[in-house]
């Protein structure tokens, strides 16, 4: 088996009395699509965020790629290759599609301090950017104000956003959230695709989206790991349909 | 071309000819408003780097305005009264070169920039505006209590500092320096806006988290250009205390402070030629009106809720519409 890219080793934090995750270890292998589901308030976001950097575990330790990054800052780990996208889009609203798609390019690329060129005539950056927005369709959007944007050409740029790192491991917040049926379809088929280049975890209430696309699917129910399996181990698991599925899944 | 720009041109040849008329129509009070003008849109395109890009909301910039102001105002004191500044463990001497003066107000106001700066940037939103008040208010009363340099009386100059090849006691040579040294600021802040690091600070300001999920530390980004923008400042309150031939804790006020954001708000926050526009009215309007009465300000507040409520572009959003910042 491949070392996993990402993995969470009993990962414990509270806020006051409530414990939001609870000893959790999962984690994420080389071309795998990892699914966390489970229900509001089940700590999916606490962990995401402990994950990427925005909050420090109590206790346990998160490796990424064999090193354990637990001590470093979100900028730290994503200088490391976490790409990240937002349950609510965190996108400069005022700026184009194509400036936003740039942002990530010259943050990941460390080309911040520059003060002189104007940055739309960086010929590297402007390349990386208009293919990650290529990739995700945005291409005749590009000089768009972002703000002019559909939900879910929005949802397409954070996703493009997340791909100018040119990631190791993916993590995504909701990606369908707000999505119709057929933006969730083309989302659904396109990360069936990016697994490949990075692999994804993945947050997500859209069960048909994580049906299709989770290698392996982890359950979180009050910050805790219930179960971890096989779509068909988990559809067939008799405490994950009670505490979560419902009876007909 | 866009609106923006036809008007920028507009203001930038309107500044220029002005003068010039009143040059020629022997009005030498006249270059003198707009030698203001100039000098004062140049503290605001100062500020205008960390509010309108930045959206660092400082009302402290007078701290930066006056240390300009001070370095101008020792230099030349000590030159004036053939003091050396100080004379171990070397000898520094006062100065009448204004290219001297303008360096050391730069560097010692962007220090300045960069010391508030570091502290400050560990807040935001009002409990930012408050540190950066206090910060400005600590010097000013730093200045009011520092009897070697006027304390509360400020500190005369007799001549105007000297620039090669130029006499600057001539009203319009000392203007175009002053328009020349407002073009440059202008034509930077330009630049950076335009350029990688001017596309990061304007997207830390809108979605800090984003900015940190690519790898950006919008803490750092910030202080850099909180620190740019201290050092235009500062320039600009060299070249203010330079036309006064006069220089005191006024400076350093919170008012002052609060004018030069009034100039970013009546021309348009982050509109590049916005603190020239807002300079300009404000002059005008203090020069008509402060005619009629002492209490001009009355109706600036008026002017300044109308564009708060109905035109959050200022001056400039009203003529040239809502901004594109493309390529």
């Amino acid at each position: 088996m491949h070392d996993p890219v990402l993995s969470v080793r009993n990962v414990s934090k509270s806020f006051g009395a409530l414990k939001a995750s609870k000893d959790v270890t999962l984690d994420l292998l080389p071309g795998e699509i990892h699914a966390l589901i489970g229900p509001n308030g089940a700590g999916k976001s606490t962990l995401i965020q402990q994950i990427a950097g925005g909050l420090k575990p109590d206790s346990g330790s998160i490796h990424f790629l064999g090193r354990n990054v637990t001590g470093l800052s979100t900028v730290e780990r994503a200088r490391l290759g976490l790409g990240r996208t937002f349950q609510i889009s965190a996108l400069a609203m005022e700026d184009t599609v194509l400036q936003n798609a740039m942002l990530g390019a010259l943050g990941a690329h460390g080309r911040t301090y520059r003060f002189w060129q104007p940055v739309l005539r960086n010929r590297d950056l402007r390349e990386i950017a208009e293919q990650a927005l290529e990739r995700v369709g945005l291409t005749d959007r590009a000089d768009m104000r972002t703000s002019d944007l559909s939900h879910g050409q929005r949802r397409q740029l954070e996703v493009a956003v997340a791909m100018t790192l040119h990631p190791r491991a993916f993590i995504m917040d909701e990606p369908m959230a707000g999505l119709g049926a057929s933006g969730s379809k083309s989302l659904t088929e396109f990360l069936d695709q990016l697994r490949h280049e990075a692999p994804i975890l993945l947050v997500e209430h859209d069960m048909d989206a994580v049906f299709a696309l989770a290698d392996r699917i982890s359950v979180l129910v009050y910050g805790e790991v219930i179960a971890t399996g096989t779509v068909d181990e988990i559809r067939a698991n008799p405490e994950v349909r009670r505490a979560y599925l419902g009876d007909d899944a | 071309m866009t609106r923006e720009a036809t008007f920028n041109g507009f203001v930038s040849l309107a500044l220029l000819l002005f003068p010039l008329w009143a040059w020629w129509a022997d009005e030498p009070f006249m270059i003198t408003l707009a030698t203001k003008v100039a000098i004062l849109g140049l503290a605001g395109v100062g500020l205008n780097i960390a509010l309108g890009l930045g959206g660092l909301v400082s009302l402290g910039h007078a701290a930066f305005f006056g240390i300009g102001g001070y370095a101008m105002g020792i230099l030349a004191s000590h030159a004036q009264s053939y003091a050396p500044l100080m004379e171990w463990p070397f000898l520094i001497e006062g100065t009448k070169s204004m290219p001297i003066i303008w360096i050391v107000a730069l560097i010692a106001s962007a220090v300045a920039a960069l010391l508030i700066g570091a502290l400050s940037l560990r807040t935001s939103g009002v409990y930012f505006i408050m540190i950066t008040l206090a910060f400005g208010q600590m010097l000013y009363y730093f200045a009011i209590s520092w009897s070697a340099y006027g304390g509360e009386d400020g500190l005369s100059i007799y001549v105007r500092n000297g620039f090669p090849g130029m006499n600057t006691l001539d009203p319009i040579q000392f203007f175009i320096i002053a328009y020349v040294l407002l073009m440059i600021a202008i034509l930077f802040a330009s630049r950076l806006a335009r350029s990688a690091f001017g596309l990061a600070l304007n997207a830390a300001r809108q979605t800090p988290v984003r900015a940190e999920t690519v790898g950006i530390v919008p803490y750092r980004l910030q202080l850099v250009a909180f620190t740019l923008s201290g050092a235009i400042t500062g320039l600009a309150g060299a070249l203010f205390a330079d036309l006064n031939r006069f220089v005191s804790p006024t400076m350093l006020s919170w008012q002052t402070s609060g004018e030069i954001m009034v100039f970013l708000i009546l021309g348009g926050t982050a509109r590049l030629f916005g603190p020239v526009v807002g300079a300009a009215v404000f002059i005008i309007l203090e020069e008509i009106l402060g005619d009629f009465s002492d209490y001009w300000h009355i109706h600036l507040g008026v002017l300044l809720l109308l564009i708060v409520l109905f035109a959050r572009g200022g001056i400039i959003g009203l003529v040239a519409g809502e901004e594109k910042r493309h390529a």
